[in-house]
């Protein structure tokens, strides 16, 4: 077990150490610099610039010395917003993005497990038929649809919930169900099927034998098992949610990090853009992690660390 | 197993009616739209006019938008973009995915430890937000290496688009394929034929390969609406088809700017959301039918 958790973490590094590095010279490569909108500099100018924001010498070695500021917590400056740094930048936007995706999260997942599980208990009626409808629908409409609907109707015609922007918690709420809209739907069709799966095997007929109430069967026999599918897909949900809200956050007006990204990819910021890049890979590395572990801890039926 | 493309799949598949059916009949109607329809219109449809943000009419059943051209025109050019990234894309995912899934499965052991462990790192990057990444470094360098060939200039972000997308979307093609190999590999006919001396290569295309086409086209039914969402997501970032082309997503990136307190153009949103998610939603049912009928894993 604990080789297993070790052999993960180093593999952990490796894919940040990779993503970081292919960032980088991504963006190095990429013509035009972040100096180059400016009216026109006098080369001792742009050089004094250049060294200034850490864009002098080779690509390689800026390389180095952006590794080696790495190892020290620093994410480095910023050329879009002169006078913060990329760890300011975050430390003010990364919170309003997490309180987005772990609302979301919440939504996608209670959501989901109760709608497919309520679709397979109530299996051949119109109700499973409509809310397995209903699910297609929500993962065929892009979140930039939703959004922009749920704002023409909550916000603007019934006057409900705000329209963007983030004041209260309750302008979260749309967001939020936005950016968890398809996901309620996939993790009910993965509920759903599973589900149906379990409730045929052999334990849950013993189960029903016993006389033990059918809710009891249900949420306590069956969906221990019908649930693990759910949990391996934990870790692409957070993956999928923190690109989807990228545009949520585009959509509704919130201050929080996703927007950097087409930002600075436009601006050639490359350190505020590197820095996102790091902080969403490593959340998303360390939520695969967790899920991996505790998969096996939670179905004693694999061993995936042997 | 192996009689997954005959004819009586096609009858079970129409035979599971409503649903499948008329995804079918909506899904050929888009694409003879799509294809003749841009054709068919005025040339006057996709010029600039001065009939702006013109509600729904009779001349304009889907309104006009900023620059005063139609949006039915342009949701259906559009949809020409669209569908072909959508298409190409997940073409080329089918062939890296097929290909890769049957050499990780075929060989086995240590390689198959090794291609599986790669895949399993790449689903754990944030692909869209590399390719977004990508795509933006690549550009200016992808328009000199086509402006050798005429005609394709113009085209360079969707070649790009169809390429990097492609590239991405393989990953859950090669895990199908590779399980199908997996459980295949160990059956008589394939030891049959390995006990005569065929190479890998023969067993490999003429008999795996065969058994595989049905789980292989159900989910590149499926890959198609996966590869389209995305390349609407970079559009509607601004990162993907570039005006004055349009595709679904770019045009829904307009439309959502259109909705706002003052005054809501909510055609320019309506139209192209419609089609876009009817589309989606008959490819994805379709994907959902095929898979009842030709996955032989898929328990009903």
């Amino acid at each position: 077990m604990v080789a297993f958790a070790l052999r993960r973490f180093a593999s952990m590094l490796l894919v940040l150490f990779c993503v970081v590095s292919i960032t980088f010279f991504l963006m190095r490569s990429a013509p035009g610099g972040p100096f180059d909108r400016e009216r026109e500099l006098l080369p001792q100018a742009k050089h004094a610039l250049e060294v200034k924001f850490h864009y002098d010498g080779t690509p390689w070695q800026q390389y180095t010395a952006y590794l080696s500021r790495l190892m020290h917590g620093d994410l480095g400056p910023s050329t879009r917003y002169r006078n913060r740094t990329v760890n300011e930048l975050l430390a003010q936007t990364l919170p309003v993005s997490a309180a987005l995706g772990a609302t979301a999260f919440c939504i996608a997942t209670l959501g989901g497990v109760l709608l497919g599980g309520w679709a397979a208990v109530r299996r051949g009626t119109a109700g499973e038929t409509g809310a397995m409808f209903l699910s297609l629908l929500a993962i065929s409409i892009p979140t930039f649809v939703t959004g922009p609907l749920l704002i023409l109707i909550f916000a603007l015609q019934l006057g409900w919930l705000p329209v963007g922007g983030l004041g209260s918690p309750m302008s979260l709420l749309l967001p939020a169900l936005t950016l968890a809209g398809p996901y309620v739907a996939y993790i009910a069709r993965l509920t759903r099927t599973s589900m149906l799966e379990v409730l045929g095997q052999d334990f849950i007929r013993t189960a029903r034998a016993k006389g033990l109430a059918e809710w009891r069967v249900v949420s306590l026999h069956a969906a221990k098992v019908a649930l693990l599918p759910v949990i391996s897909f934990l870790g692409p949900l957070a993956a999928n949610l923190l690109t989807g809200s990228i545009v949520v956050e585009t959509i509704f007006n919130i201050p929080g990090a996703g927007g950097f990204f087409v930002n600075s990819i436009q601006n050639r910021d490359g350190f505020l853009l590197e820095g996102v890049v790091i902080v969403y890979c490593a959340l998303l590395v360390v939520l695969n992690l967790l899920v991996d572990i505790a998969y096996p801890w939670l179905d004693r039926r694999i061993k995936s660390y042997e | 197993m192996s009689d997954a493309a005959n004819p009586s799949a096609w009858q079970r598949l129409l035979a599971r009616g409503g649903a499948a059916r008329w995804s079918l009949v909506l899904l050929v109607l888009v694409v003879l739209a799509a294809v003749f329809g841009p054709m068919l219109m005025s040339g006057m449809a996709g010029e600039v006019s001065a009939d702006q943000f013109a509600a729904p009419s009779w001349a304009h059943p889907f309104g006009t938008d900023l620059h005063g051209q139609d949006m039915l025109f342009r949701v259906l050019s559009g949809a020409r973009v669209s569908l072909a990234v959508g298409i190409a894309g997940a073409l080329i995912a089918f062939f890296i995915g097929t290909a890769y899934g049957l050499v990780a499965g075929y060989a086995g052991g240590k390689t198959d430890g090794a291609m599986m462990r790669f895949v399993e790192i790449l689903y754990a990057v944030p692909r869209l937000i590399i390719l977004l990444i990508a795509i933006n470094a690549f550009d200016s360098r992808m328009k000199m290496w086509l402006a050798g060939i005429p005609g394709l200039v113009s085209y360079s972000r969707i070649v790009i688009l169809i390429l990097s997308l492609g590239l991405i979307e393989w990953l859950t093609m090669a895990r199908i394929v590779r399980g199908q190999v997996l459980a295949l590999k160990s059956q008589q006919f394939v030891l049959a034929a390995r006990s005569l001396g065929q190479t890998h290569w023969k067993i490999l295309t003429r008999h795996l390969l065969p058994n595989l086409v049905g789980v292989v086209i159900v989910y590149l039914t499926l890959t198609v609406p996966a590869v389209i969402l995305d390349e609407s997501f970079l559009s509607f970032l601004g990162l993907g088809i570039q005006a004055p082309q349009a595709s679904w997503g770019s045009l829904l990136a307009d439309g959502a700017q259109a909705i706002n307190p003052v005054k809501s153009y909510w055609w320019l949103l309506a139209f192209p959301a419609a089609t876009m998610s009817l589309t989606l939603l008959a490819l994805n049912f379709l994907g959902d039918a095929l898979r009842d009928v030709l996955d032989p894993r898929a328990e009903k």
